[in-house]
């Protein structure tokens, strides 16, 4: 059996649901070639105004057990290399690779700049447009970028205008540097966006370096605020693009970026209601060639999950995406060690006396510590903190109690399981 | 096409490299660097792509790993459990670069591929059928890679070998703590079970079947036949407790070994063989076993880090010692009557001693084959190994070689890329041929 991997999003098909975020790997069409050699079914080139110039220093790291990048931060802004230039390559590589997705990532100021940006774009062959709503770095302090993201009614101002000059898809790249993601997806969708990609990096400081006290990336003895991505910041994405999917008033396809490193962290975010999905961070760090193993095993889920296509999942996992209110109160499970595989090494002991319930206990006739399954309030952090697979096992326990919600106990005073781990 | 029988005295031994759990898997996986034009695929006779295989595996891609290493080698199951990866890939590791301990790509390749056996997951369908028909003489690791590259470019395929069993070496010969007979044979229907390789077994070319006759009924030939039968020093004959070292392995990894009453074993020679030898004979329970070389440890064909492990099970060197004959009682050996070579390997006068033994192995090399090919003619021999091309052809159109017959006998892996690519070569002149 054969998987489709056709990726739709607003009207722009890829034949993977796989692009490069508009970032230093989407900087040229010789780089977008060979990511499309590689296997990359779009890119998203990196962002179009008026070309800039940039520092010198440009990227920090999370180095954290040895793996540099796990978070990543940049300084860089928006394209340095003339107009030109770039139109010419989008239409070179369009030429070479018609069916591939070329998106075109785009930031200028006035109306008129954004009418002659979008024309050239198409004129060139872009497959969709993005307007680059979210760098929190540089160019937010030219009143672009997440400065425009920020503002509802400035992001709506300018969807309308670049959805009134374009006959391409348009998607709005959204910052998550705002409370609550939700009224800026409508914004983008009121404006008449055919899409939203999120996330944009989160405005952020990497570090500072304790030999000159100077954070880090560092510029002549300075520092900037840059955009934080790479692994870490997945969850935060996840979110944003699960609040947007569940959100009944939002219609609109959703691209999802945001510290997506294999196939697996891809398939999360189609599952939370991603058409596609952008990489950056990752391909900074490893090169192209890590799509072949997200294609590869993307299609052996899809098979192995009996899936035909990306519709048949994207967004399945939203309709389990409740308000704690609606979660059940009565469910109950504890954690059981196993004997045979424990290793002695009583991490779970110390993680639950400290950091939990006081409810694992030292076990005099043998290494694995004893759960108080009567105190045991079901956290998982003994889990979490178990070196080895499925040696704690969290397991349900028939208490007599139905489902009872929050919600439910307030509105009829449904019964209440007695409360555990509140010694 | 016979079975490998249950009572093999190869069963005893256990795995000396232990297999990974998944944890363990996948903790060495994420450790990869996941170089870039890495040396290890370089380090690779058969160019697998190491880095991605090993990213696959860190990534829960597993199929996807098992297929990256048999795109490359289909042998690849037996080739991470044989290899001698200290040497190759694992060798130019870059972390041996900064003293780091280099990644067990041979256990992470062997977890791979195990998988894929388990899962039953296969990889390559035969081609549209082209009508050729390919004769593999030998049904080695060789012309088994050649045979399944030769149906997956869609041509026929007909393996002969003069044993009942299929494998080659990889059945008769590989040391059982590396792979045991049945876990090559296991592998041997992996690669049959891609469908449309005839085996012949039993038959031996040319005396069963000639070449012309070959010729005449296929359209290309490939030759893996492999080296010939022990060498020995002279004087063995009509003994029953000297033979030569291939042969007595063969013996104990294809049925029972009766090794009662022997205490202490010679094995004679310094090469891979010898050291697979002695550390067999540990595992088979002789309690003295000793290597005797005519040159010193340091300038062993062996290598270094099986002798390394062979030491460990016990075994003893006796180096700069030269076997000259045996001390005989009826038809059994007593002793091997030695003497000691200076650094030049030239006897000391004087020297002359005896080392007693109940069990002697002879294992300095093997006999080549190649006037097998003497009627062919064409096909040139150099000092007794069939000399081919890079592409793996003769100087006989539709005549390629590979594996230990043309090498003079190196690794299995070896023999899987020369055969592979010899398969290409051979689809190339069949098709151009039409």
């Amino acid at each position: 059996m054969s998987v489709d991997l056709t990726s739709n999003t607003g009207g722009i098909i890829s034949p993977n649901p796989f692009w490069l975020a508009s970032a230093p790997p989407a900087n040229s069409g010789e780089q977008i070639k060979r990511a499309f050699d590689a296997g990359w079914g779009g890119a998203v080139w990196k962002t179009l105004g008026t070309p800039i110039q940039n520092v010198s220093s440009r990227f920090g790291a999370i180095r954290w057990k040895g793996n540099a990048g796990v978070g990543f931060n940049n300084i860089e802004l928006i394209t340095d290399r003339p107009l030109d230039v770039n139109f010419r390559e989008i239409a070179d590589v369009k030429k070479h690779y018609p069916k591939h997705a070329v998106i075109v990532s785009l930031m200028v100021e006035t109306r008129d700049e954004w009418r002659e940006i979008i024309k050239r774009s198409e004129d060139a062959g872009a497959d969709g447009l993005e307007l680059n709503f979210g760098c929190p770095h540089g160019m937010c302090e030219r009143g672009m970028g997440s400065a425009v993201g920020q503002e509802p009614t400035v992001n709506k101002r300018i969807t309308e205008w670049a959805k009134e000059f374009a006959t391409v898809p348009v998607l709005v790249k959204l910052t998550p540097n705002v409370g609550n993601i939700i009224p800026h997806g409508l914004a983008a969708q009121a404006g008449g966006a055919d899409g939203v990609s999120l996330i944009n990096t989160i405005k952020s400081i990497i570090g500072v370096d304790l030999d000159t006290m100077v954070p880090r990336p560092t510029v002549n003895g300075h520092s900037t605020n840059g955009g934080y991505c790479g692994a870490a910041v997945r969850p935060i994405a996840l979110h944003m693009v699960a609040a947007l999917s569940r959100d009944p008033s939002f219609n609109i396809p959703i691209s999802g970026i945001g510290g997506i490193t294999d196939w697996k962290d891809a398939v999360e975010f189609m599952l939370l209601g991603s058409s596609s999905v952008q990489v950056c961070t990752e391909v900074m760090l490893r090169g192209y060639r890590i799509v072949e193993d997200m294609i590869e095993g993307l299609e052996t889920w899809m098979e192995a999950k009996s899936f035909n296509s990306l519709d048949d999942f994207v967004g399945r996992s939203i309709p389990s995406y409740s308000n704690w209110g609606n979660l059940d109160l009565n469910y109950e499970i504890v954690a059981k060690i196993n004997a045979d595989t424990c290793i002695g090494c009583n991490r779970c002991m110390v993680a639950c006396h400290d950091g939990a319930h006081q409810c694992i206990h030292p076990n005099p006739n043998g290494i694995q510590p004893i759960v108080d399954e009567d105190e045991c309030v079901g956290c998982n952090l003994c889990q979490i903190v178990c070196p080895v697979p499925d040696c704690v096992q969290m397991v349900e326990v028939d208490n007599g109690f139905g489902p009872v919600t929050w919600n439910q106990h307030l509105a009829d005073g449904s019964t209440l399981r007695h409360k555990k781990g509140s010694h | 096409m016979g079975r490998v029988p249950d009572d093999r005295a190869e069963a005893v031994f256990e795995d000396y490299k232990a297999a990974y759990s998944l944890q363990q898997a996948i903790a060495e996986s994420e450790r990869c660097l996941y170089c870039f034009d890495a040396p290890c695929i370089q380090a690779c006779p058969t160019g697998i792509d190491i880095p991605t295989f090993i990213r696959k595996i860190a990534t829960g891609n597993l199929k996807g790993s098992a297929k990256t290493i048999f795109d490359s080698n289909i042998l690849g199951m037996s080739c991470a459990r044989v290899c001698p990866v200290e040497v190759l890939c694992v060798g130019d590791c870059v972390y041996n670069r900064e003293d780091s301990p280099p990644i067990q790509i041979g256990k992470l390749q062997r977890f791979a591929t195990d998988r894929a056996y388990e899962e039953g997951w296969s990889f390559s369908e035969a081609g549209e059928p082209t009508g050729k028909k390919v004769a593999c003489i030998g049904a080695g690791p060789a012309s088994l890679a050649a045979a399944h590259k030769l149906r997956q470019l869609g041509h026929s395929v007909t393996l002969f070998d003069k044993r009942d069993v299929v494998g080659g070496l990889n059945i008769t010969g590989v040391a059982p703590y590396k792979i045991r007979a049945d876990q090559a044979e296991a592998e041997v229907e992996w690669v049959l079970g891609i469908g449309g390789i005839e085996v012949r077994t039993g038959v031996s070319i040319p005396t069963d079947v000639s070449w012309s006759d070959l010729e005449s009924e296929f359209d290309a030939i490939f030759l893996g036949f492999g080296l010939g039968p022990d060498r020995f020093i002279g004087g063995e004959e009509g003994l029953s407790n000297a033979h030569g070292a291939v042969e007595f392995i063969e013996s104990f990894k294809l049925g029972p070994v009766d090794l009662s009453g022997v205490k202490r074993a010679l094995v004679l020679g310094g090469g891979n063989t010898a050291v697979d030898a002695v550390r067999e004979l540990a595992g088979l329970g002789v309690a003295d076993v000793r290597m005797v070389y005519r040159g010193d440890e340091s300038g062993m064909s062996g290598y270094s880090h099986e002798w390394k492990a062979a030491k460990v099970d016990n075994v003893r060197g006796v180096w700069r010692t030269q076997p000259v004959g045996y001390e005989v009682e009826g038809d059994r050996v007593t002793g091997v009557r030695c003497v000691t070579v200076d650094a030049d390997k030239k006897p000391i006068p004087g020297s002359e001693h005896v080392l007693p033994a109940d069990l002697v192995l002879v294992a300095i090399g093997q006999a080549k084959l190649g006037e097998l090919v003497s009627d062919l003619s064409g096909v040139e021999v150099e000092w007794g190994r069939v000399v081919a091309g890079e592409d793996g052809a003769t100087g006989r159109p539709g005549v390629y070689c590979g594996g230990d017959c043309r090498n003079g006998g190196k690794e299995v892996v070896n023999a899987v890329a020369e055969g592979r690519d010899a398969a290409i070569a051979m689809n190339a002149y069949l098709m151009g041929a039409n």
